[in-house]
């Protein structure tokens, strides 16, 4: 990735760094031959906390493999085993599944971030797209290891989601076709609970592929940055080493005390009580609810009355995602210095969460005492409303009629600025 | 434009503190007719561990009242080294338990004693026999009960349900007679726990239905706590390794968090005052 400059003096590591330059490219992506903006904040932190998130999933989810058996009158009873009889077991499944859940928290905050600092527009698209394809593997990823202890939301988590494409149905049989291919059966079974462990399985590792991808991509413009202007001068950017190894190590060790405070102390927290309770396809839970991750785009897929349409809603929510770029019509990057674009994104990322937590709601609870009561299904179909106006209208008005702040003109000129001032 | 825009943004915005506000008084306003009592569990917070004299009081309540009607499929007998016994004690407690083994030259079934590496046998052969001895319900296996009924809330932890409370509640709040209008179909109690109140397990505890080992008043309240614990226990064993590890690890890490923070603060003191530019 970019050409390297990077020397050995020790005459065998020159040997093999002639035969296969591969130390040469660690150098130019994560040594000091890698040049980065001299300004990144935190937030510029989870990309490599999501990294690490991967590979704890991987080493954790092989140990597991070991131990565990995709069989329906098994797989229960294995995990069971794994928490109670392995040594360390209880210590391996917790991190894999709460790793689970703080890998959505950090891949998040990281899409956040790029929306914020305009880090999806030219010449990021394709690392854009990139990140959200790793973002979609993810999420099919954790929907089919979530169906792997095969409790009760296990199964009834993997029957409501697979039901969905079966709305699919554009001629006679199409929708029936998918659901059968999806299941192995007739219904969600031993088959299903096979082919979801193998792809469980191999997901992650096109993950990895995907990443190397992303970062390639990355590394052709460089990383953006909080002022959302280009690095152009040397006196813009620092070596990666050692000014972003310290800061990634500090902000991933303290990440890990947040990620031990959850395995050790609430590791079911994030977790649905009811998969304590092996899968009964003759008894339904009062409330299936997905995991936490999935919880706004549920609340979309709900809010449309129509089966087929609330589908369609459901995957244009993320997919949405990837014309960004071009809604987007400002010449400036970063909403430092777009206060209207900032204000609609905190109202954004607010709506968001207020569908995530719909989406644990029954359609008809109230939600607010006014008006003889407004039910969930309601409030859920003004922020879903909400949600598509962001992008369709919001987005692409403000983006192209705001009066934007002053940029500075260089990186450099902004921290001489700063420090001028005191 | 823009500032209507802003404007309809600040309505949103208000419409949602209304909702949370709303929210609130709609989550006091629907809560359930019976409150679960909440107790002190001396094994809850980041330090509590397991009451071992409870844990042996809740082990006692299992094997003479609830065995007779719940499994306990998933924990052997080797695993009550937990609640503080030892070797012999253990094999003793085995060898009260007979396990089929094969069968002799007449075709008869043959039975052993049990050992510390069998697992609690189940009262009934097959959730059929189960349902047929119990009016048609199935009494529900323990291994994991006590983590299946909690309802833990991140956001906010006082309106969560722990499964220790849930079970106590479930032994603690029959009622003789069913409320004025509440029809009781034959074998059914009411109870304030329960979900929807009705439910299939008369009362299985009464005061002094046990004695106690360690002399322990055997009130209905503290068989229902111990077994709850013991419950708790045989659901999360690994309870205690884990708190005691959390803490090694966490502390650990919080001090190499400060090193690497002083560390970081070292690498960037001329880059962060732009000395290299002046
Ligand atoms: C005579 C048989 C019998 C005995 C003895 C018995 N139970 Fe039960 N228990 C049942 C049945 C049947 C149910 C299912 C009730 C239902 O579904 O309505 C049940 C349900 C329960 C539940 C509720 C589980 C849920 O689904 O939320 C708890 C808790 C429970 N029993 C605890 C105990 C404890 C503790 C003891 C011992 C002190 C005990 N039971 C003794 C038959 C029994
Ligand atoms: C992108 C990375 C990954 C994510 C997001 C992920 C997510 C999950 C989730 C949410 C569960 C359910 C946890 C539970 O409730 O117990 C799970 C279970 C499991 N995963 Fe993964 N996983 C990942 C990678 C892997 C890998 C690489 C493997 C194997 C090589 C693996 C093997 C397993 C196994 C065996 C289980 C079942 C055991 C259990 O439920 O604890 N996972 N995974």
């Amino acid at each position: 990735m970019g050409s390297s400059n990077y020397q050995p003096t020790n005459k065998a590591v020159k040997w093999f760094e002639d035969r296969l330059p591969i130390l040469g490219l660690m150098h130019s992506t994560l040594g000091a031959g890698y040049l980065a903006p001299r300004n990144l904040n935190y937030w510029w932190n989870f990309g490599s906390l999501a990294g690490f998130m991967l590979v704890v999933q991987i080493i954790t989810g092989v140990i597991l493999v070991m131990h565990y058996t995709p069989h329906v009158d098994m797989a229960f009873r294995a995990v069971e085993h794994i928490m109670r009889d392995v040594n360390y077991g209880w210590l391996i499944r917790y991190t894999h599944s709460n790793g689970a859940s703080m890998f959505f928290v950090v891949v998040y905050i990281h899409i956040l971030r790029g929306m914020y600092f305009g880090s999806y527009k030219s010449p990021r698209e394709v690392l854009w797209f990139l990140g959200l394809v790793i973002y979609l593997l993810m999420m099919a990823t954790g929907f089919m290891g979530y169906v792997l202890p095969w409790g009760q939301m296990s199964f009834w988590g993997a029957t409501v989601i697979t039901n969905l494409f079966g709305a699919f149905d554009f001629y006679e049989g199409m929708g029936e076709s998918i659901l059968h291919l999806l299941w192995g059966g007739f219904a969600v079974d031993n088959p299903t609970l096979q082919r979801f462990f193998s792809l469980h399985y191999l997901l992650p590792f096109v993950i990895v592929g995907v990443v190397i991808l992303h970062i390639w991509a990355l590394h052709l413009p460089g990383s953006n940055n909080p002022l959302g202007i280009d690095a152009k001068g040397p006196g813009d950017k620092i070596p990666f080493h050692p000014y972003y190894t310290a800061k990634d190590l500090f902000g991933l060790s303290f990440f890990i005390v947040i990620l031990a405070i959850f395995i050790f102390y609430m590791p079911n927290i994030m977790g649905h009580p009811d998969n304590y309770i092996e899968a009964n396809p003759m008894v339904t839970p009062p409330h299936i609810v997905p995991e936490w991750y999935y919880l706004p785009f549920y609340t979309i897929l709900k809010a449309v009355p129509d089966k087929l349409f609330g589908v369609i809603a459901m995957f244009a929510s993320i997919l949405i995602f990837f014309v960004l770029p071009w809604l987007d019509g400002s010449k400036i990057r970063s909403a430092k210095f777009r206060p209207t674009t900032a204000f609609f994104f905190w109202l954004f990322l607010l709506n968001t969460l207020y569908l995530g937590y719909l989406g644990t709601k029954l359609p008809d609870e109230i939600m607010i005492d006014m008006a003889g009561g407004i039910d969930a299904l309601t409030m859920g179909r003004i922020s879903s409303i909400f949600y598509f106006a962001y992008f369709i209208v919001i987005v692409p008005l403000v983006s192209r009629m705001e009066s934007t702040k002053p940029v500075p003109i260089s990186i450099a000129q902004s921290v001489l600025d700063a420090n001028k001032k005191g | 434009m823009l500032n209507r825009l802003k404007n309809i943004g600040l309505m949103t915005l208000a419409v949602s503190a209304l909702t949370i506000g709303g929210l609130t008084a709609a989550n006091a306003a629907g809560a359930s007719a019976y409150p679960l009592k909440k107790y002190d569990w001396p094994h809850a917070g980041p330090f509590g561990m397991f009451d071992k004299p409870s844990l042996q009081r809740g082990l006692q309540v299992y094997k003479e009242v609830c065995a007779s009607c719940h499994s306990l499929d998933m924990v052997a007998f080797r695993e009550l080294k937990a609640l503080g016994y030892n070797a012999d004690e253990i094999k003793a407690f085995a060898a009260e338990y007979e396990f089929p083994n094969g069968f002799d030259d007449e075709g008869e079934e043959k039975y052993r004693k049990g050992f510390p590496q069998d697992y609690f046998p189940a009262p009934y052969a097959n959730e059929e026999e189960a349902r047929d001895a119990n009016n048609g319900a199935f009494p529900p296996d323990f291994s994991l009960l006590g983590k299946s009924r909690e309802h833990l809330s991140l956001f906010t932890p006082w309106n969560s349900i722990y499964g220790e409370d849930y079970i106590v509640g479930i032994l603690n709040t029959y009622h003789e007679d069913a409320p004025e209008g509440v029809e009781l179909a034959d074998g059914m109690s009411y109870n304030e726990a329960f979900p929807g109140n009705l439910i299939a397990m008369a009362p299985p505890l009464f005061d002094d239905i046990v004695e106690y080992a360690d002399g322990t008043p055997a009130t209905t309240e503290q068989m229902a706590k111990d077994v709850a614990t013991f419950m708790y226990w045989a659901a999360e064993p690994k309870m205690e390794v884990r708190k005691k590890m959390g803490l090694k690890v966490i502390i650990f890490m919080s001090i190499l968090t400060i090193m690497l923070y002083f560390v970081n603060r070292r690498v960037w003191r001329k880059i962060k005052k732009g000395d290299d530019l002046a």
